[in-house]
């Protein structure tokens, strides 16, 4: 057979029928992840039609985007503050119940944000094919998985049959060379690459993410890397299972064991791409001459060096409204600018690496007056690490509030949003117009850059502090 | 699902590019378990004030607006989350039909889910479109073409199956289960 790229591989071992002119593939899903706000219709269509879930083995459910982060609203003593979301809370309940998913409910001290717990649990696999009703499962092609967001309608498809149609997408390599320096993340590859190809650049194409930068990349690294391939436009984003993809997985509580574990693992290694295997686009990036990088605008591709000024593109019809919305003006410098709130979490990066990375910058220093530093762990278990590891206790004495996990200000959905005008330093993925709360300005950077400018108060090069 | 076979109507244009999914319908009104009464909440943080009311300057909000049904947007529209919500949030106020150089692959499967036509046209087309707002045009989606009325029309790519699907009302799960005995014979075999 001729070379095969990872997708390629992936693609074709889930084939029910493959595609043909007149219709599109059909497509099997090996796992389907489950949250509260885009799941609903789904099951109402199901019920509509009188059908079962046809696989619940092979379903799950958690709760996450509009779930309080607030301690006493989440274990009790005060009732869920935004009632409509305990109304989603209330019908996943239902809804898991009645059709036999398994759910990590409110309290389950496996829940956190959907992308956070399948690999923390081990569920996310090299191989497979995830799908799940948020355009961030991407993530999950951390692993080599072929993973993509779905909309309502499909949830319920794949409740249905446990299969979807699709086209075949095509492919882009994004091939990343060059070690990384101090101070510089995988959350500042993945904004320069974004600025580099644009937010509709991987439109139509599965990103395989490639080069000596990627293999050096730790699990949670690559998780943020995948995350974002949707800000780029692609749908799914993926990187070659190795032995740091199997060193991460061994012995997690959904992982294959024993032999099956040894039989598991010969065949990841196989889900390689195969020398001379051709990509219907490339683009390559130096690692090594990358500094931190935070966005400036209304969307992921408006990104810059942090030491960077603003471009200035007056006349631009996009980008003098994304400015006229963020009230900055080009030719200015981003570092000093006022920052109001800073919000370290979300599925991109709200795993302990993470964390970890804060605690760096936070240990023994103070958030600065007037700043608020809301801290987010992606799921319960990374915040029972965090604690473990002293780094809860870090940020509660720089004066930040430590919460339960969930998706929180990353798209303000169960109330902890930012003011209308104010400054967000977020690690979260998105900088949408309203995305964390109406007329909030994000700016999207990573952990250390945001604990940095936490900690002045203003734009920070976190490299000042890590000397 | 209702087939869609054409569209005739006046187009309302919203030129900016990169309009995503939280701006057709913020995530603040996700929080509902049905999809019904989307469509008041549509581009909800441009078509009100922080009052509520309706801003003036918003085109939605214009009366010539009202009753179009085809919507022309700048590039790359529809990027951003997945929410099916806001194909629903368009139908639910009356747009049947949007046309943009480039819309983003989760929101253009979406609305084809829904009966929402994805027009994607060339940069000429679309540069004529935004640049004489209101004017009635027919979307022919047998044809796969756009006519506008200054005689000329505008080609646009709709594969096979998503065509038969629209102009036949055909529900895709329908599709999908007749498939069943394959997907139960491709489960045998890799159990
Ligand atoms: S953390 Fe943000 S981007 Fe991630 S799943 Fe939650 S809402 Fe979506």
């Amino acid at each position: 057979m001729s070379a095969s790229t990872l997708f390629d591989k992936v693609w074709r071992a889930h084939e029910v029928v493959a595609e043909t002119a007149a219709a599109p593939a059909v497509l099997y899903v090996d796992l389907h992840l489950i949250h509260e706000v885009t799941s609903p219709q789904a099951f109402s269509l199901l019920k509509s039609l009188g059908l079962p879930v046809r696989r619940p083995d092979r379903t799950l459910a958690t709760m996450d985007h509009s779930i309080p982060t607030a301690t006493e609203q989440v274990f009790g003593g005060v009732p869920i503050k935004v009632d409509a979301a305990a109304r989603q809370v209330a019908t996943l309940e239902r809804n898991a119940a009645e059709f036999g998913v398994e759910l990590f409910a409110m309290r389950d001290a496996r829940r956190g944000i959907v992308h956070v717990i399948s690999p923390e649990l081990g569920a996310t696999q090299p191989g497979m094919t995830i799908v799940c009703g948020d355009s961030h499962t991407s993530t999950h092609g951390a692993f080599g998985a072929l993973a993509f967001g779905i909309g309502s309608t499909e949830v319920g498809h794949v409740l249905a049959t446990q299969a979807l149609l699709q086209r075949k997408p095509k492919t882009l390599a994004v091939n990343v060379e060059g070690a990384l320096q101090p101070g510089v993340t995988a959350k500042d590859l993945i904004l320069a690459i974004i600025g580099r190809i644009g937010v509709a650049g991987g439109t139509g194409y599965v990103i395989e993410f490639r080069g000596s930068t990627i293999r050096a990349l730790s699990m949670d690294e690559r998780m943020t890397v995948c995350n974002m391939s949707i800000e780029a436009g692609a749908r799914a984003g993926m990187i070659a299972p190795d032995e740091t993809t199997f060193a991460y997985l061994e012995g997690r509580p959904r992982a294959p064991k024993g032999a099956a574990w040894e039989r598991a693992v010969a065949h990841w290694r196989t889900l390689t791409t195969d020398p001379g295997a051709a990509f219907d686009a490339a683009a390559s990036i130096d690692a090594a001459t990358l500094e931190p990088m935070i966005t400036y605008g209304t969307n992921p591709g408006m990104v810059l060096p942090i030491g960077a000024a603003i471009p200035d593109k007056r006349g631009d019809e996009i980008f003098d409204k994304a400015l006229a919305y963020m009230g900055f003006h080009g030719g200015e410098a981003m570092l000093g600018k006022r920052v109001d709130v800073v919000f370290i979490g979300s599925c991109t990066n709200g795993r302990l690496a993470d964390l970890e990375a804060a605690a760096q910058i936070l240990k023994g220093r103070k958030v600065a007056p007037g700043v608020r530093l809301l801290i987010v762990p992606g799921s319960q278990q990374v915040k029972r690490e965090a604690e473990a590891a002293g780094y809860a206790d870090i940020f509660k004495d720089a004066g930040a509030d430590w919460r339960e996990s969930g998706c929180s200000m990353c798209l303000g959905m169960n109330g902890d949003t930012i003011a209308a005008g104010q400054y967000s330093v977020s690690t979260s993925n998105r900088n949408f117009e309203g995305r964390q709360g109406v007329g909030a300005r994000t700016l999207l950077a990573s952990p250390f850059t945001a604990a940095a400018s936490a900690v002045r108060g203003l734009i920070t090069d976190p490299r000042d502090m890590l000397r | 699902m209702t087939p869609v076979r054409s569209i005739r109507s006046r187009t309302v244009v919203i030129a900016s590019s990169n309009i995503d999914t939280d701006q057709i319908i913020p995530a603040r009104f996700l929080t509902t378990t049905t999809k019904d009464g989307l469509g008041r909440n549509l581009f909800a943080d441009w078509r009100y004030r922080e009052d509520g009311a309706p801003n003036p300057d918003f085109v939605l909000n214009r009366a010539e607006s009202h009753g179009a049904a085809i919507l022309v947007a700048g590039p790359n529209f529809g990027c951003g989350s997945s929410r099916e919500h806001a194909p629903w949030a368009l139908l639910d106020h009356g747009i049947r039909a949007v046309i943009s150089t480039e819309i983003a692959d989760i929101f253009r499967g979406n609305s084809l889910k829904n009966g929402l036509v994805p027009v994607i046209v060339d940069a000429a087309a679309a540069k004529w479109l935004i640049e004489h707002p209101g004017v009635e045009v027919t979307i022919d989606v047998g044809a796969g073409r756009l006519e506008l009325p200054n005689g000329s029309t505008a080609p646009f790519p709709l594969e096979a199956f998503a065509r038969h699907c629209l102009m036949n009302g055909v529900d895709e799960l329908g599709y999908l289960r007749s498939q069943l005995g394959d997907i139960e014979r491709f489960e045998a075999a890799h159990a």
